[in-house]
């Protein structure tokens, strides 16, 4: 019920991210959403791809320091009081949340919530009895 | 100056001839007690042909086998220790591994003699029973609280023994108590000036008027800012707990190179590479041979200290002869706010910890204060994709270095290979400071 992620250890400086985009351009990763967290010294590059094998074996032929985990991606209709509402179930459920990002898909209308907690099956069982539909792996094509 | 000048005049202001028989009358003693008492050392001098015999006086010092801090390691902990434990009453420590960790032991005559040298210093700078004195060195193995709080007693100071850290509180100590000189490093002194100064307590206002200031490298630039901060005069003090701990060198008024307490300590600069013994007044290693020293006696012991020796009449009275500030050292120690540190005791905690041996350590000075940055590779294994995992570990390996150092560094996980490699292998130490002039 969870999808892959892949997140990539980067230092904070500029051209860094180009690099790792560059590497990725080269392994033809077909890229389906990514998020940047960043402190003072470090970042992490988090992805998610269609093909993460692929593209995990060509981050670390680079000498990328990468980590591969699965994430709860929730699907909803892209209108106001979306977020609230998904956030609201995991609220209800006591589901802690470590971080999270979003984005629209091509889909008319779909918003994709990537939440990233420490018990996916829990989450998505949440999502699940609320009626709110999360990706797969197979349902990554929904980002399309 | 106050009408006392010196602890003890006869010694300190003793003609070199004389202080020079006394060396040699002392040194023929000693060599016999070491070569009796420290099998290790008879080893070193048997291995080299020389016999306690063949020392007639300090011309013969040359044929001496040198010490070094890897026979001190070897002797971990008390294989160096010339009389029975029964007559041991004190210990003192380097910080560091237990590998590089040098234990000094102590008679009480040995203590006595250390709290001497301390209080020449005290009474250099114009101490007297009048004065209060704030000792604001770590107490505990380090030699900087014990030292300096035995020569403040010897003097007849009211002793402060403030220990170091906890700033309100050496504040308000030195004001309500109305301390006038401060012992401490250089780099508290210049903190502990700011602190009173964001206070709003003026260099005008506050009481001190000297202070002795050392364990750690300090500039001519220094000095300065510290004596504006604190309205006082700022003098440096020199030792190592090898030869006793601070004190075995000091400044006078003139403030001009350190008066080295020759009648206990005897000082030789050698050529590091091939120990050839140099001429006094050319830059070289500093070596020191304890005269009088019971319990850890070493002799010629090389202190990688990098310095020169001057003979020169000093206007100060003092006939014993100066050494400038270390010029730098022949080994990769670095003093980070008064701790002695081997990049290699870093190396050993990052290995212990599971890091790779890919490291860098960048020292700098910001206001007066030393800072201590680690990098260190991050390895596949050690990353998953939260931020709080990577600077958690970065906090618990700044805790690891800080157990094993006593210095809190800042800790930052790298990529792989992003630490500049020269010929392969990591470029380890950059130190930005400007510590000599």
């Amino acid at each position: 019920m969870a999808i892959r992620q892949i997140s990539v250890f980067l230092e904070n400086h500029s051209g860094s991210l180009s690099a790792v985009a560059k590497v990725l351009a080269d392994a033809d990763a077909d890229m389906r959403a990514m998020s940047v967290a960043d402190t003072q010294d470090f970042g992490i590059l988090r992805l998610i791809v269609r093909d993460t094998d692929g593209a995990v074996a060509a981050l670390k032929a680079n000498g990328y320091i990468t980590s591969v985990n699965e994430v709860t991606a929730a699907v909803i209709p892209d209108e106001p009081g979306g977020l609230c509402h998904l956030l609201q179930i995991l609220s209800d459920e006591s589901v802690n949340i470590e971080y999270s990002y979003a984005f629209l898909t091509p889909e008319d209308g779909k918003a994709c919530v990537v939440f990233r907690v420490a018990d996916n099956g829990h989450a998505a069982k949440a999502f699940h009895n609320a009626g709110v539909g999360v990706l797969d792996a197979d349902g990554l094509t929904i980002l399309d | 100056m106050s009408e006392k000048r010196y602890y003890q005049p006869e010694i300190e202001t003793m003609p070199t001839e004389q202080i020079k028989a006394l060396q040699s009358e002392k040194l023929i003693k000693q060599v016999k007690h070491v070569y009796d008492n420290v099998p290790y050392y008879r080893g070193l001098m048997d291995k080299k042909g020389v016999k306690p015999e063949d020392i007639h006086g300090i011309e013969d010092l040359y044929k001496l086998p040198f010490l070094t801090k890897d026979d001190l390691r070897d002797q971990y902990p008390d294989g160096l220790v010339a009389v029975p434990k029964s007559e041991c009453v004190r210990i003192q420590s380097t910080s560091g591994t237990t590998g590089r960790r040098v234990v000094a032991f102590y008679t009480q005559k040995d203590i006595d003699l250390w709290e001497e040298c301390c209080a020449r210093a005290i009474v250099a700078v114009g101490g007297t029973n009048e004065d209060v004195c704030q000792v604001a060195y770590g107490y505990g193995l380090f030699t900087g609280g014990p030292g300096l709080n035995g020569g403040s007693h010897k003097v007849g100071c009211l002793t402060l023994p403030m220990s170091s850290g906890n700033t309100d509180r050496q504040i308000q100590f030195m004001t309500d108590l109305g301390a006038t000189i401060l012992c401490c490093t250089p780099s508290y002194a210049a903190y502990l000036g700011e602190s009173l100064k964001e206070k709003g307590i003026s260099p005008e206002q506050n009481t001190l008027k000297a202070g002795i200031f050392g364990a750690e490298p300090w500039t001519e630039e220094m000095r300065r800012d510290i004596e504006k901060l604190l309205g006082i005069k700022a003098y440096d003090i020199y030792g190592l707990t090898e030869i006793s701990g601070p004190g075995v060198s000091f400044e006078c008024e003139e403030q001009n190179g350190m008066h080295i307490n020759e009648d206990h300590f005897l000082a030789e600069t050698i050529d590091p590479d091939t120990g050839e013994v140099l001429p006094e007044g050319s830059k070289g290693e500093l070596v020191f041979t304890c005269l009088d020293k019971e319990a850890f006696p070493l002799l010629r012991y090389r202190t990688r200290d990098i310095c020169v020796l001057k003979r020169d009449k000093c206007s100060c009275g003092r006939t014993h002869v100066r050494m400038c500030k270390p010029m730098g050292r022949s080994d990769d120690m670095l003093i980070i706010r008064g701790v002695n540190v081997f990049p290699s005791q870093i190396e050993t905690v990052l290995l212990n910890e599971g890091y790779s041996p890919n490291y860098k350590i960048e020292v700098d000075r910001v206001n007066n204060t030393d800072t201590l940055d680690v990098y260190v590779e991050l390895t596949e294994g050690q990353f998953s994709d939260t931020v709080k995992a990577i600077t958690s570990a970065e906090k618990s390996l700044a805790n690891a270095i800080k157990t094993m150092l006593g210095i809190n560094p800042a800790v930052h996980l790298v990529p792989p290979k992003s630490i500049a490699r020269s010929e392969g292998k990591a470029v380890r130490v950059t130190d930005k400071r400007k510590l000599h002039d």
